[in-house]
């Protein structure tokens, strides 16, 4: 254990996805050692964030403002929208070019033993979309792991009597990764060979 | 395949150690406890990324040292040159490298290097619970076909997932138990789908070891009486039935959909029993391989010999399981030979001439009947260390 500031910064950074007690002891001593100008410009990144970012009010994307850039770029295609676990599987999707639509995040997958169910997610506020907006298709694109086929599963049960026309992405996908990993060809094609659902 | 090469850092009794290996026979001699096991271990461990000897990679390092080190390099049946290493540490994920190159989870090694290892405790195989029968099907599996592996593990994953729900849901009545089993079903599928891919999959390899396993009973037994194996399902007794299969094909996989049917049926049967207990009562977590020599079943009929002999008669038929699909297997004998007498210790070595490399560790040089290198296994201070045999001499 150090004293102070030090400890401080090194618990929190040991709070941080991925950080280990050494990484974050390690990330602390480098920063003591860094110049105080890049240790601003991180903390101001960090400040800036939690200050201006914020979760879109239509699909949960990340957001600069009340709605998100894809949400209001009218070129969009609304009648196909994309369902994804997280803003970081839009990023991934985004890079590949070949989806126009709009996008859902409901920020994580059904997993019981993460305390996590239907309603710790945005599904009502997905229903609700369905209602207001021209949607035709929804391509569920949860991660191709076992929580994310089984989100997929539920959506598709519960979306079933909508009228709407229900699609999960293509397999090719590598097997229990996370989207996000995926490389941009194979999610490419996996967005021109998607398959039906819920038939 | 063939192993060409092992070395080991900081592994176990070794501190630095490597070993050159031909083709065919290797007999690795020592006493006891002077690192033999080690070195089998150390490969098993290569081409698992399990230990047959205890769970977690702590204990693998040897005491004092941070790091461990195994590598092994492997030339395939055609002729390529391969390579695995491990660095394994104390309090810190195994580090995996194939050819040179990280992988992201240690069984995206698996099936690199195939081994086939028998060792004195792998008579749990026979006498022991179901639960090292169903680990032996899912290690051979998961050798045979990578792919095997994965499905596994999204198997007891979604098993997990569906346990956690009953769980909740226990104790609880009407509005309040519907509520917390909400997305059973949607678990259930997972459940089945998974689940079918595990047992189709483990009713084929139980077909194909019959006619091997049988034939290397008769080779190693005492009294050579037929030995019948049978998946026992809970998804239901007609999975793994003999009479259902065309014995012309009965090596082939059984039809997924059947299954599929059969275990969501038995799921649905024991639904209420679940809701009661909490737990998942049906699926292949469940199962067992069901082993019978002559009319008794050999777990608690069988005489210690007489189960030593059929574990051993199992784990030398998954050589030719294996064989079927890529590389032929490396055989790995751990202290075999000292309990048959001359007659089967003869017929042991006849059978391993069909091996393409077998590594055998013995306590005594003159209990293993096979002629190939030697290679001297001594512990002093703490510390192993091999010595290989000039062979020029003895051939
Ligand atoms: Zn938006």
């Amino acid at each position: 254990m150090y004293e102070g500031a030090i400890q401080d910064l090194i618990d929190e950074l040991g709070r941080l996805p991925g950080v280990g007690p050494k990484s974050a002891q390690r990330i602390a001593f480098h920063l003591m050692q860094a110049e105080p100008a890049d240790a601003r410009r991180l903390a101001d990144a960090i400040t800036t964030v939690k200050d201006t970012v914020r979760f879109c009010a239509r699909c949960f994307n990340v957001s600069e403002a009340e709605h998100c850039r894809i949400c209001q770029d009218q070129r969009r295609d609304g009648t196909l929208l994309c369902v994804v676990e997280e803003a970081r599987d839009v990023q991934a999707i985004e890079r590949t070019r070949e989806f126009r639509g709009r996008y859902h995040v409901l920020g994580g997958a059904i997993s019981p033993i993460d305390g996590v169910g239907p309603d710790e997610l945005h599904i009502a506020e997905l229903i609700r979309r369905l209602d207001d907006e021209p949607v035709e298709e929804l391509i569920l694109a949860t991660n191709p792991n076992v929580e994310g086929e089984a989100t997929a599963s539920y959506l598709s049960r519960l979306l079933e009597h909508l009228g709407v026309r229900v699609t999960r992405l293509a397999s090719g996908l590598p097997v229990g990764g996370d989207l996000d990993y995926a490389d941009e060809v194979t999610l490419g094609r996996a967005f021109s060979g998607r398959r039906e659902l819920g038939a | 395949m063939q192993l060409v090469d092992l070395s080991l850092r900081d592994v176990r009794s070794y501190a630095q150690a490597s070993i050159t290996f031909g083709p065919g026979v290797t007999v690795l001699v020592g006493p006891n406890a002077q690192g033999k096991t080690n070195l089998l271990e150390a490969v098993l461990r290569a081409a698992t990324g399990g230990s047959h000897r205890v769970a977690g990679d702590g204990p693998l390092v040897r005491a004092g040292a941070e790091l461990g080190v195994i590598r092994s390099t492997m030339r395939t049946d055609e002729g390529r040159r391969r390579t695995i290493e491990l660095e394994v540490g104390t309090g810190r994920r195994t580090r995996t490298r194939v050819d040179g190159q990280d992988v992201r989870r240690a069984s995206d090694a698996l099936g690199v290097l195939r081994v086939v290892l028998f060792a004195p405790e792998d008579v749990a195989l026979v006498r022991g619970d179901p639960g090292e029968r169903r680990r032996f099907l899912d290690e051979l599996l998961g050798q045979r076909r990578p792919a095997y592996a994965a499905a596994r593990s999204d198997y007891e994953r979604a098993l997990r997932q569906r346990n956690q729900l009953l769980k909740q849901a226990r104790g609880l009545r009407g509005s309040a138990a519907d509520a917390a089993v909400g997305t059973i079903d949607v678990w259930t599928e997972q459940l089945i789908s998974y689940g079918t891919q595990l047992i189709a999959a483990r009713v084929a390899a139980v077909r194909a070891l019959r006619r091997p396993t049988d034939a290397f009973y008769r080779d190693l037994a005492d009294r050579p009486e037929p030995i019948r194996l049978r998946y026992r399902s809970t998804a239901g007794e007609q999975i793994g039935d003999d009479e259902a299969a065309d014995p012309d094909t009965s090596t082939t996989i059984p039809d997924p959909g059947w299954i599929a049917a059969s275990l969501r049926a038995a799921l649905a049967e024991v639904a209420g029993d679940e809701r009661r207990r909490g737990v998942t009562l049906v699926g292949p977590h469940r199962d067992d391989l069901e082993l019978s020599i002559g009319a008794l079943p050999a777990k608690g009929y069988s005489s210690h010999g007489e189960a030593w002999s059929l574990a051993l008669a199992l784990k030398l038929a998954t050589y030719e399981v294996l064989a079927e699909v890529g590389d032929r297997p490396i055989v790995l004998l751990d202290d075999v030979f000292a309990e048959l007498d001359t007659t089967r210790r003869a017929r042991l070595a006849a059978a391993c001439l069909r091996f393409d490399q077998v590594l055998v560790t013995a306590a005594v040089e003159e209990d293993v009947p096979l002629e190939g290198a030697r290679v001297d296994v001594r512990l002093e201070d703490g510390v192993s260390s091999v010595t290989p045999r000039d062979t020029q001499e003895a051939g």
